[in-house]
């Protein structure tokens, strides 16, 4: 290590130690933010310094799961450097891989629009890309923007670099196109169809000719198995699967993964096809890292659910489950979760709009909330933008009397949580800083332990 | 009464939450006990003359408006005549864009619009993105607050004299200059406005529906016996406090 990245280290360590120290959360971003000022080469230096390379994960949806089960696989086995608590921007990869003294190998969730400068500085010897789903336009602006990002990012990897891709995703499966070293991903069980495209879904035409693809099967939003009728293009063969896919509710779901030359039944302990689709890209992962399938699926069944996305905790003699939402495909998935299970009778629903959950909030109108306003019997609005959800489900056909609109988030979770019968289950649907904010009231009340703690036990 | 809507290219321009903007139209007219019939409009479908009260057009992302944009400059014809013969018409942020003359791209391209607003767009090097309040310029509603979102890269310039959907309080509106927002050509409204428009503006929502209704009796304009709108206000007052806060400035990305 050189003096100056040495001198660096030490400054951010203690930075991270103090911010700590003062409660500002788990001292996550600001040694690395310290670093990004002072010298963002550094970073490229505290990458090299891995002895096992890095792996990079992102995608709109599951990136963060992906990254956490990928780290369930491997921890027992490897040393990692895992930005584990959503810090995952430059700066917060820059502070993973500073904390990370020791560690073997990097496995860095990135934000889509920092994959270029990522892998740029990073040097990855994986990129996994697991989806492109319409997400907050005032901050990434329009879908085909981040493709071109990445397209230029993959273009300049090095050869040898393997890129994992969902095949079932036509504007990231080219991405692959023509490169060596792939890996592709995607569900192989057309019983799992939806119907159709969900409204508003996104790359529905050829990425080659702009005809509409046709579908055999649409898994997840756009993700299927794409056909186009006039040019042809279409998903590439998938090298890992998931087949014989069986949801059990709100409680998981099984499937078998079939890799080259062998396959396994895994039963993951979260629920959702949107999960599978997790397994599949962290599978992918490790197998491109060259860890055995046997492994794989005890990682993947040993894994609960990643920070926020999918949590239940107790709250006396009730339970709270935790169910991000972020946008329409996301949000589309964690309603279809619930409605496989028994609808609950009370769902709290939590809009904010600050940077993190996007500014605008137009995308709740591309929700399929729906269902759930048919079946719910009580439905709490709440959050900065709780009125503009509260129109969003009377225009979705929720009648008044069955509606409360509570801004305040800690009202709101009490109010639900006073509707909810005893021993049954108060379902919350919160975008990224409502949940921030809903854990922090949960742990203050002695529901959960916080984060850092949390995954450091882990 | 039976109110007949042409939405145009659904599946194509719906990035803004499109379907909230019809979904209040739907429920707005069934409570004065009108119907609205919404039929898509898409590649290859006729456009019958007068077989509609209101034209409705979303905003796409660039790949798809440039997939409908040839198909729509060839209803020019069509489009101006509906609107001559006192159809409503309301587009917003893409279809407004694509409704004008037409679409200067940064490397000098030109996307033909359908010419039904007196006005052209230039590709920016930044997007405009943010909260947006206005006060309102139509002659029916003067002074009105309207309250909204806006992310857009191109500039629309409207030509000498335009009138406009509203003067800029908050935001950017048509080219971050002018002061002014929005279009208006007889019965038809341009705007890049989205969040989405009409659920926070319910007044411009039946202002809307009575023109069209105007359309389908033959008669003049009536105005619709008022809602309650209690909800449609909390959230215009959390709207337009959020662009007073925070319009109008470059966000970070």
């Amino acid at each position: 290590m050189s003096v100056r990245l040495a001198a660096e280290t030490a400054a951010a360590t203690a930075v991270a130690r103090l911010s700590r120290f003062a409660g500002r959360g788990g001292g996550t971003t600001l040694p690395g933010k310290l670093v990004w000022m002072l010298d963002p080469g550094a970073v490229d230096a505290l990458a090299r310094r891995l002895p096992g390379g890095g792996v990079l994960v992102s995608a709109t949806n599951g990136k963060t799961t992906t990254t956490a089960m990928a780290s369930a696989i491997l921890s027992p086995t490897r040393r990692l450097a895992w930005n584990n608590s959503g810090a995952n921007l430059a700066s917060g990869v820059a502070s993973t891989l500073l904390l990370a003294r020791d560690a073997e190998l990097g496995l860095l969730e990135v934000d889509e629009f920092a994959v270029p400068e990522v892998i740029r500085r990073t040097r990855p010897r994986i990129v996994c890309l697991g989806n492109l789903f319409r997400d907050q336009l005032d901050r990434y602006g329009e879908l085909e923007h981040i493709a071109e990002r990445w397209r230029a990012a993959v273009e300049h990897l090095a050869d040898t670099t393997m890129t994992v891709v969902n095949a079932d995703d036509p504007l990231v499966a080219v991405l692959a196109e023509g490169r060596e070293a792939v890996l592709r991903f995607g569900v192989d069980d057309p019983t799992q169809g939806r119907d159709g495209l969900q409204h508003a879904s996104d790359s529905k035409y050829c990425v080659r000719c702009g005809h509409p693809y046709r579908y055999d099967a649409v898994y997840v939003g756009h993700l299927g198995a794409y056909r186009c009728p006039s040019c042809g293009h279409a998903r590439p063969s998938l090298d890992i699967a998931a087949r014989e896919i069986e949801s059990q509710g709100l409680e998981g779901v099984a499937f078998t993964l079939t890799a080259p030359g062998a396959s396994a039944r895994v039963r993951l302990a979260l629920p959702g096809l949107y999960n599978v689709y997790n397994a599949l890209a962290a599978a992918s992962l490790c197998l491109a890292l060259g860890v055995s399938l046997d492994r794989i699926v005890s990682g993947l069944e040993r894994f609960r659910a990643a920070f926020g996305r999918f949590e239940r905790f107790a709250a006396g003699d009730r339970t709270v489950l935790l169910l991000l939402i972020k946008n329409p495909a996301g949000a589309n998935e964690a309603l279809r979760t619930l409605q496989e299970g028994d609808v609950p009778p009370v769902v709290v629903v939590a809009l904010n709009d600050r940077i993190a959950d996007g500014r605008d909030v137009s995308w709740i109108w591309d929700v399929d909330f729906e269902p759930l306003l048919a079946r719910a019997t009580r439905i709490v609005a709440t959050g900065e933008r709780a009125a503009e959800l509260a129109l969003r489900f009377t225009y979705g056909g929720l009648a008044r009397e069955r509606l409360e609109i509570l801004p305040r988030l800690e009202s709101a979770l009490d109010r639900g949580l006073a509707l909810t019968p005893p021993g049954a289950e108060l379902v919350v649907l919160p975008t990224y800083t409502a949940m921030l904010e809903l854990r922090a009231t949960a742990t203050a009340r002695g529901f959960t332990r916080p984060y850092w703690e949390q995954a450091r036990a882990s | 009464m039976i109110i007949r809507v042409g939405h145009l290219y659904p599946e194509y321009l719906n990035i803004y939450a499109d379907r909230g903007n019809i979904a209040v139209f739907l429920h707005r007219a069934a409570s004065r006990g009108h119907e609205l019939r919404v039929e898509p409009i898409t590649l290859g479908t006729r456009l019958e003359p007068g077989a509609h009260d209101l034209l409705y057009v979303g905003g796409g992302q660039d790949r798809e408006q440039t997939m409908i944009a040839p198909d729509l400059a060839a209803r020019a014809g069509a489009l101006r005549e509906a609107v001559e013969a006192g159809a409503a018409l309301l587009a917003v942020c893409g279809g407004y864009q694509l409704l004008g003359r037409g679409y200067r791209g940064r490397d000098g391209s030109w996307l033909e619009g359908a010419g039904v607003f007196p006005l052209e767009t230039l590709a920016g090097e930044t997007r405009m993105i943010g909260d947006v309040l206005l006060e309102s310029t139509l002659e029916e509603a003067p002074g009105r607050s309207i309250a909204g979102f806006e992310n857009h890269a191109g500039r629309t310039v409207l030509d000498p004299g335009c009138e406009t959907l509203g003067r800029v309080v908050a935001g950017f509106g048509n080219d971050g200059g002018s002061g002014y927002e929005g279009c208006r050509v007889g019965r038809a409204l341009g705007t890049y406005l989205h969040g989405p428009l009409l659920p926070r503006n319910p007044w411009l929502a039946d202002l809307v529906l009575s023109w069209a209704l105007a359309h389908a009796t033959g008669a003049g304009p009536q105005p619709l016996t008022p809602l309650s709108d209690e909800l449609e206000q909390e959230a215009h007052a959390v709207s337009s406090a959020r662009a007073r806060e925070r319009g109008g400035r470059p966000v970070r990305s």
